[in-house]
C-alpha cells in the first residue's frame, strides 16, 4: 500500500516537472511573438495564450503547495484575461473602446 | 464606414456580467480568512460595469445604473474610517477587530467579523475610484 503511494507521488512529482518546463517553454515563444509579431492582431492573440498559460502555473503551484486556497486566483486570472483580449479586439476592429452611444 | 456586428459579444455579456458580480460579491464576504477581500471584489465588480461599458456603450448603462460614483468614494471611506474611530469609544486601540459566531436557520454556524465592515468600506471605495478612473479616460471627445 505505501509502495503504491509513493510511486504515485514519484509519477506526480515527475509529471509537475515536465509540465513546468512546458509552460516555461511555451512562455518563451509566447514572449517572442508579443515582441516580433508582425501585426497587432498576433500580439492579441500571443497575450490571451500568455493568460491561459498563467492559469497552468497557478494551478500547478497549487499541486505543488498542497492547498486549495489558489482556486479562486485561476478564476481571477481567466477572468481578467478574457476581458484584456475583449477590449484588444475591441479597439483593433473599432477604434474605440468605451464608445458614447451604440445605436 | 462599417458598423462592427457584435451580437454575440453584447449576448453573452448579459450573462458573463452577472456571473462576474456573484464572484465579486463572493471574494468580499471571503475576505478576512481566505484570499480574497474588499479591494479585490471591488476590481471585480468595476470590471464586470467595465464590460457593460464595451458591451453596450456609456450613455445606456449610465441610464441602467444611475449611481455616482464619486459619491461612493465618499461614502466607503467614511465608513472604513467610522470603524477605526467607533473602537477608540470602547476605549480599545484603533482599528481594533472582533469576532462572534452565530447560528442562522440555513447557513448553520456562520462567523461574523467586524473586519467585514471595514471591508465594505475599501469595496466601494475601490469601486468609485476605479470607475471614476475609466470613464474619465474614455470621456475624450
Amino acid at each position: 500500500m505505501t509502495d503504491a503511494l509513493a510511486i504515485s507521488e514519484r509519477i506526480l512529482d515527475i509529471s509537475i516537472l515536465i509540465s513546468i518546463v512546458g509552460i516555461s517553454l511555451s512562455l518563451i515563444l509566447l514572449v517572442y511573438r508579443i515582441i516580433k509579431g508582425p501585426t497587432n492582431p498576433d500580439r492579441a492573440v500571443a497575450l490571451d495564450a500568455i493568460g491561459v498559460n498563467l492559469m497552468g502555473v497557478v494551478a500547478l503551484v497549487a499541486i505543488v503547495l498542497i492547498s486549495s486556497k489558489l482556486n479562486d486566483v485561476v478564476l481571477l486570472i481567466g477572468i481578467l484575461s478574457f476581458l484584456g483580449t475583449l477590449a484588444v479586439a475591441k479597439y483593433l476592429e473599432a477604434g474605440v473602446i468605451i464608445d458614447r452611444d451604440r445605436d | 464606414m462599417y458598423k462592427p456586428n457584435d451580437l454575440i459579444f453584447r449576448t453573452t455579456t448579459s450573462l458573463i456580467a452577472f456571473i462576474l458580480l456573484g464572484f465579486s460579491i463572493y471574494l468580499l464576504l471571503a475576505g478576512h480568512n481566505s484570499p480574497g477581500g474588499g479591494f479585490i471584489g471591488g476590481l471585480m465588480t468595476s470590471s464586470a460595469i467595465l464590460l457593460m461599458y464595451m458591451a453596450y456603450g456609456m450613455d445606456i448603462v449610465k441610464k441602467i445604473l444611475p449611481i455616482n460614483f464619486r459619491l461612493l468614494i465618499l461614502i466607503g471611506l467614511l465608513i472604513a474610517v467610522t470603524t477605526g474611530i467607533v473602537s477608540l469609544f470602547i476605549g480599545v486601540p484603533f482599528l481594533s477587530q472582533t469576532f462572534t459566531y452565530v447560528t442562522l436557520p440555513i447557513f448553520g454556524k456562520i462567523e461574523l467579523a467586524t473586519a467585514m465592515i471595514f471591508d465594505i468600506g475599501v469595496f466601494l471605495t475601490v469601486l468609485g475610484v476605479t470607475i471614476t478612473i475609466i470613464s474619465t479616460i474614455a470621456e475624450d471627445q
